[in-house]
């Protein structure tokens, strides 16, 4: 069941979500990584970071907390080690970035614009901007269009320029906008809301960071609705839909909003085996409904209700 | 590495309550077909429907070879996925992946072996101790907990060790304090040329500083809070120093749990070192409070 990523065309639509699939090297004794519609990376940052003391990591009702804070050995060791294990198994890889500064995420995509094996490049925005004070670029449409051009301009012609945005802002359709008008092929949502445990035992933040994202299926409906609002604004932009995706009947819920390829996150923490089983159940379910092609049931919920019974009565 | 990971439902064999632990037999043939001792199991927890999402993490305590292949893992209700665990019964099935890690190195000649067990930590090192033995190498335990109903496995220790010492922080089994406590002294005595040891990180720490003064060995097996045991989830850090000499986060679940002792930098687990490789500050911080909560 091919899916199109802007216009890339992808095997399938199920992808592995950044940061949720390691190197590839961690699944590959589990699901060949090359039969994923795509896998993307972490998020590489131009130099090494440490990220975040421990605990980074925290249950919480249907789904977690992480503060890991990017932690990787930075774009070199990325260009020089991960991404050519990738390439040379032909897996089709998006290469998520992330940066500080604007200067810093245009800098990462001249790196990525010659190397062999880029699919397509996913900004990640949710990481705080230095010279804003820390706010994530993912809350402001002009610093994350900002963005969004740059690496535009950096990356080759051919690569898309995807924009991964985060479902706790004021207007996700404003920001959705901002990034499309400054060339991004197309959107990523949601990356995780931020939220916070505290253990009544410790009597302390659970996380050594305090405040951390949330995801898993406690984060579905987030993820549904904001596919929903932006596939109703900017039909025409592809959607990658994630966040809480367990099952094919998940995947397919997004799609139905508007999606028109489904990433699996945390998901892949608890079943290795996630990703071939979710696409095989996304097929099977499809099939059922009679739709022979994925993009016949993209954005379906939108149309009017009770559309089929007006056309009846009006015989 | 451990060699090929894979995913079982499993069907549980025997439960069984040991002292203060609980210990569940899990049939489960393609695990225990690759298993070596250190090794460790992920199991999910709470049924198909569950709002748990993070599996659990056991060392494994031993595999037979019945019904194609037994895992047996010991572990303590600390919450309600383990109370979950404790529940089971025979016949119900379990997800679990394994083997996961990296297991303990074994001496290529013959040495004498010093196990050293904290609370339910000890399980793994006897199936450690089997395939020392095979090796023809001398083994002698000590284990300790806080109080007699919390050591696990001292009568197999008793059974298996040339020598075995018991420590209880309140005395009511063996001698009263902790296993650090009287290690120069089984070192000294047993003349051991490598430690083995697993149990909670203080106990490590201390097991560490003292086969670093008395210069020989030490293989700790490290246990950290994980999601996914299989090296994805990148939570499980821990500094650890590298051949190079420089510091670096690592997944205990991947490249532990078994470390070089001297090489984990126990003083500083919890935190990022201010010279780990891009800790916040080095050579390109960016990083924004990094250092921030502790």
């Amino acid at each position: 069941m091919r899916a199109y990523l802007a216009h890339v065309e992808l095997p399938n639509p199920i992808l592995a979500a950044a940061g949720c699939a390691g190197t590839g090297r961690e699944l590959a004794p589990f699901a060949d990584v090359t039969r994923l519609g795509a896998l993307t990376t972490r998020s590489i940052t131009m130099a090494p970071r440490a990220g975040r003391p421990t605990p980074r990591m925290a249950e919480t009702p249907s789904g977690m907390l992480n503060a890991v804070g990017l932690q990787g050995p930075g774009v070199d060791a990325f260009l020089a080690r991960e991404l050519p294990w990738l390439a040379e198994r032909g897996t089709r890889t998006v290469v998520s970035i992330g940066g500080g500064s604007v200067a810093e995420y245009t800098a990462l995509a001249r790196r990525l614009a010659d190397a062999p094996g880029v699919t397509a490049v996913e900004i990640n925005l949710s990481c705080p901007n230095v010279e804003d004070r820390g706010r994530v670029f993912a809350r402001d449409a002009a610093t994350a269009a900002e963005v969004v051009a740059s690496v535009r301009a950096a990356m080759r012609y051919d690569v898309p320029v995807v924009a991964k945005l985060a479902p706790d802002v004021a207007d996700v359709v404003a920001i959705a906008r901002a990034c499309v008008d400054s060339g991004a092929d197309a959107l990523s949502m949601i990356n995780t809301p931020i939220g916070m445990s505290i253990d009544v035992d410790s009597m302390r933040p659970a996380l050594a960071a305090g405040a951390g994202g949330l995801s898993g299926p406690a984060i579905r409906p987030l993820a549904v609705r904001c596919v929903w609002q932006v596939h109703a604004a900017l039909p025409g932009v592809p959607l990658i839909g994630m966040g809480g995706v367990t099952s094919g009947r998940d995947a397919l819920e997004l799609v139905l909003a508007g999606a028109c390829a489904v990433a699996v996150g945390t998901t892949l923490f608890h079943d290795p085996y996630a990703c071939p089983r979710i696409l095989r159940e996304l097929e099977e379910l499809l099939h059922e409904r009679g739709f022979d092609r994925l993009a016949d049931a993209v954005g379906l919920a939108h149309r009017p209700a009770h559309r089929n019974d007006l056309e009846e009565s009006s015989l | 590495m451990a060699g090929t990971p894979v995913q079982v439902t499993g069907t549980v064999l025997t439960t069984r309550r040991v002292d203060a632990y609980h210990a569940l037999t899990v049939v489960a043939p393609g695990i225990a077909d690759r298993f070596r001792p250190g090794h460790f199991v992920t199991v999910a927890v709470g049924g198909p429907h569950t709002s748990m999402l993070t599996r659990r993490a056991f060392a494994v305590h031993d595999v037979k070879s019945d019904y194609g292949g037994t895992v047996e893992f010991v572990f303590a209700v600390r919450g309600p996925g383990t109370a979950w665990l404790a529940d089971r019964k025979a016949r119900d099935a379990l997800d679990m992946v394994g083997p996961l890690g990296r297991p303990f190195p074994l001496p290529r000649d013959p040495a004498t072996c010093l196990l050293v067990g904290g609370e339910y930590g000890s399980a793994p090192l006897f199936a450690l101790a089997d395939a020392l033995h095979q090796r023809n190498c001398r083994v002698d335990f000590v284990l300790g907990a806080a109080s007699s109903d919390r050591v696990f496995g001292a009568l197999r220790a008793r059974r298996m060790g040339e020598t075995t010492t018991l420590t209880t922080q309140d005395g009511s089994l063996g001698m009263r304090g902790s296993v650090v406590d009287v290690l120069p002294e089984v070192i000294a005595d047993t003349r051991a040329d490598v430690v083995y040891a697993c149990g909670p990180m203080p106990m490590l720490r201390g097991v560490t500083a003292v086969c670093v003064q008395f210069d020989i060995p030490v293989q700790v097996s490290v246990e950290e809070a994980m999601a996914c045991g299989t090296g994805v989830c990148m939570t499980c850090v821990v500094p650890v120093i590298g051949d190079d000499g420089a510091t670096r986060m690592v997944r205990v679940c991947v490249e532990g749990p078994v470390f070089r002792g001297e090489r984990v930098r126990f003083d500083d687990v919890g935190t990022i070192p201010f010279d780990a490789l891009g800790a916040p500050g080095g050579d390109r911080g960016g990083d924004r409070g990094g250092d921030r909560g502790r």
